[in-house]
């Protein structure tokens, strides 16, 4: 069976593919280039950060790998497949919550499914259990607007991993919330990934963040957003919060900084 | 099962949401409004007697309150159709303006010829053409109820369509990646996000919708509140025409609170500073 199955998980290298993928908005004059010929390789199982300041174009890229927005040039593939629209099989972690205000926490994690138009009760208890490993399962009868900020990103990640994506892209998902709260959710999404390992894309303009989360972290370039520089980061897991103050992860912030100024 | 314990939360939330809510002292500030209301009325009554103003010119408000307790029947009788009627044009302002607005915000037909045309026709006083209606439509209950809704027919539209087409565009993304047709998109997303612009659509016309009644029983009318206020005109009873009105008010106040009651059941999500 392991052995039958091997050959499958090789040829899942690379899960995500990115050759020569550029975008640009407008026509003409008024064209702005915000993705400039990335090639990037991800690993199954892999957790990269997309490292870029502010609107240099690297939540353009993800939507490129959700499907949501056709590259100009280029191709992405995702398990050796090119996509030429959004994957059931990949979940989106917003910047914003984006919960809707008049369904439960419960039947916001369900949306999805609702929205695809499978059984809904089949997928119950998978909800369940998701809430119960983010830690808000005593808030699944509640409307949003009855979380904190914290708890709503923890029932969108829900919302996101309802399917059982195999890739989850994640769009500066803490950046709305505090410095503390952040830290935690940042704990809490390792503790969610390492039980259930996935293919992860990370987006942030958080270098500690970068660090942190990631097996490799990308670093972009200001607009229109190119890659500068792939690190691997050596850190062992699981992770810590103590590890932030660690010799190795202070050399490599100051390395990614310095990428970034340049 | 879970699906009957889901369907019973929902239940739960709405009944939750009539009740008052933390930081909502509501009785309180009612207090305040009928106490400067109360005020009003008394100042009202004592200028009248104090400075002997005859009825004609204006009634002081127990003569409004006794005229109306010495002829009920008479307002029961003409506030019947005026309601009826308004109720009828509201109706009908609410079903076409969230269809249209449906059309106006699904379709690029509606997006580029309609709208223009919606918002420009906006700005024609609607009333005007009451007398042509009359024209067109005859004299009777048919044109009382088309002028309602001609009247509360535009705010419905407006309201709808920009409920309609200011979903989030996070959400749109999501919709996007999972919806299985636009339809699904529109029933899960659209709509639900629209319901409380189309409350807010539904308070704007309910008003309109008594005005034009009231404007078209000004033109043509044997029965009918505003009937009896230029009856009452006529006649030179500066009372019966202020307890029509009082009538009328009563009436107005009456369906707007409904319309906020029901508000409040389906929009459960909306929180306390928002309403």
């Amino acid at each position: 069976m392991l052995i039958e199955r091997a050959p499958v998980v090789l040829e899942l290298r690379p899960e995500v593919k990115l050759a020569g993928v550029s975008k640009s908005y407008g026509v003409g004059r008024n064209a702005v280039q915000a993705v400039e010929s990335v090639d990037l390789d991800i690993d199954h199982n892999e957790f990269v950060s997309v490292l870029g300041p502010s609107g240099c174009g690297k939540s353009t890229m993800l939507l490129m790998i959700a499907g949501l927005v056709k590259p100009g040039s280029g191709t992405i593939s995702i398990q050796g497949r090119k996509i030429e629209g959004p994957q059931r099989t990949t979940g989106i972690v917003f910047q914003n919550p984006v919960l809707l205000p008049w369904r439960t926490v419960l039947d916001n994690v369900l949306l999805p499914i609702e929205l695809m138009g499978d059984n809904v009760n089949s997928y119950r208890e998978h909800a369940h259990e998701l809430l119960e490993i983010a830690g808000i399962a005593d808030f699944t009868d509640r409307l949003p607007h009855e979380l904190s900020g914290g708890m709503r990103q923890r029932a969108s990640i829900c919302r996101a991993l309802i399917q059982h994506p195999t890739l989850l892209l994640m769009d500066e998902p803490f950046s709305a919330l505090d410095a503390m709260t952040r830290d935690d959710m940042n704990l809490e999404l390792l503790r969610i990934w390492e039980r259930d390992r996935k293919t992860v894309v990370f987006i942030t303009h958080s270098i500690s963040e970068a660090i942190f989360l990631s097996d490799r972290v990308v670093v972009m370039s200001k607009r229109p957003a190119r890659i500068i520089e792939d690190i691997v980061i050596p850190l062992p897991r699981p992770r810590s919060i103590e590890m932030q103050e660690t010799m190795q992860f202070l050399q490599l912030r100051t390395r990614v900084r310095k990428l970034i100024e340049h | 099962m879970a699906h009957h314990r889901s369907r019973f939360v929902y239940l739960t939330l709405m009944c939750r949401s009539l009740a008052l809510r933390p930081g909502e002292a509501r009785l309180v500030n009612a207090a305040w409004a009928l106490g400067l209301f109360a005020l009003i009325l008394a100042g009202w009554q004592l200028a009248v007697r104090a400075l002997q103003i005859p009825d004609i010119i204006l009634p002081s408000p127990t003569d409004i309150a006794e005229y109306l307790v010495r002829r009920d029947q008479l307002f029961l009788k003409h506030l019947w159709p005026t309601l009826i009627q308004t109720i009828w044009g509201f109706a009908l302002a609410v079903v076409g303006g969230v269809l249209l607005a449906i059309v106006v915000s699904l379709t690029e037909f509606g997006k580029r010829a309609i709208m223009p045309l919606l918002v420009v026709a906006q700005i024609v006083p609607k009333i005007a053409v009451a007398p042509l209606f009359m024209l067109w439509f005859g004299i009777g209950d048919l044109s009382r109820v088309l002028i309602a809704f001609t009247v509360a027919f535009f705010p419905m539209v407006i309201n709808t369509a920009s409920g309609l087409s200011s979903v989030n565009q996070e959400v749109v993304l999501l919709g996007r990646a999972f919806a299985r047709s636009r339809w699904e998109f529109f029933l899960k997303i659209q709509f639900p996000h629209a319901l409380p612009y189309i409350f807010d659509g539904m308070k704007v016309s309910i008003t309109l919708a008594i005005i034009g009644v009231i404007v078209a029983e000004f033109v043509s009318s044997q029965r009918g509140l505003g009937y009896l206020i230029m009856f009452g005109n006529g006649r030179l009873d500066t009372t019966m025409m202020m307890t029509a009105i009082v009538v009328l008010s009563a009436m107005g106040l009456a369906l707007y609170a409904i319309i906020s009651v029901m508000a409040r059941v389906f929009v459960y999500w909306r929180t306390p500073n928002e309403t």
